[in-house]
């Protein structure tokens, strides 16, 4: 059977990245997942790819809470752990570089999540139902 | 009419090609034919179980004189990537098909998830080409 090439295995450093980003994951797990050397599978990564395995993960975590900004009413806070990051800091400094302005006006320049969601009409029409008040139970409230 | 009836994918290996497709995607051998006038050509189709009329060119990347090595070289380099190709399969059952293929020993870049188009997976082929898995809803073709 032919060798597999070198890059074969740089893909999965990539896919990993990819599928768990959410998790703490770090460039040393995906030099593990390359089974190279860490150092040797920066550089040899970016060679294959055009850009550094910290940068990919970065950008793809900053990806994923960019979308929840815009599709979720989750906290800047809860987004930021829910990508695999753990400093609110350094996730709203990074996400600013990336996309020009902080996660909270990045979201404010969209419709509101709510406006986006696909709820589905029966759950619209059994939520929306106004609660029945008689004319008595107004009496009751004024009194 | 015209109609799709074969699409190719260049793979690393045929016959580690052959063995994923049959044994861990469960797809048939349509067509298996080396040709020694054509320097030991080997025609290789697959198509999953039920869908005889459209199939999958498992294709060797060629030397030369059919691509000059420098070519192969980069056709190689681009499919270890990941960037030769993807492949759309479909299915009714999503969470099912997804079972049934780890179970084989199919390993998913993606699990299940749902997306507004339906339920999506993904996975890999050993050279690399990208699969998605989907179950499209049924409102939404």
């Amino acid at each position: 059977m032919a060798s597999v090439p070198p890059a074969r295995h740089l893909l999965r450093a990539k896919d990993l990245a990819d599928a768990r980003y959410a998790e703490p994951l770090t460039v040393a797990d995906l030099a593990r997942a390359a089974g190279l050397s860490k150092a040797h599978f920066s550089r040899e990564f970016r060679r294959a790819f055009g850009e550094s395995p910290h940068a990919y993960l970065l950008t793809r975590r900053l990806e994923r809470a960019a979308a929840m900004l815009r599709t979720t009413d989750r906290s800047v806070a809860d987004i930021c752990i829910a990508v695999g990051l753990d400093s609110i800091g350094s996730f709203t400094a990074s996400f600013r570089r990336m996309f020009g302005r902080t996660p909270t006006a990045y979201r404010a320049a969209f419709p509101p999540a709510a406006d986006r969601a696909l709820i589905p009409a029966c759950v619209l029409r059994a939520y929306g139902r106004p609660q029945h008040r008689t004319f008595r139970e107004d009496a009751v409230l004024a009194s | 009419m015209i109609r799709i009836g074969t699409a190719q994918v260049w793979v690393h290996d045929q016959d580690e090609a052959l063995d994923f497709y049959t044994k861990k995607l469960g797809f048939e051998v349509r067509s298996d034919v080396t040709v020694p006038e054509l320097g030991n050509f080997r025609w290789l189709t697959v198509s999953p179980p039920g869908q005889d009329d459209v199939a999958i060119t498992l294709m060797a990347i060629p030397g030369p004189p059919v691509m000059d090595e420098a070519t192969a070289a980069q056709v190689r380099e681009l499919m270890a990537k990941g960037f030769a190709g993807t492949v759309f399969l479909t299915t009714d059952d999503a969470k099912a098909s997804f079972e049934e293929l780890r179970g084989r020993g199919v390993e998913f870049t993606e699990e299940p998830e749902e997306r507004p188009y339906g339920i999506d997976s993904g996975f890999r082929d050993p050279s690399g080409n990208s699969f998605r898995l989907t179950q499209v809803r049924s409102d939404f073709s």
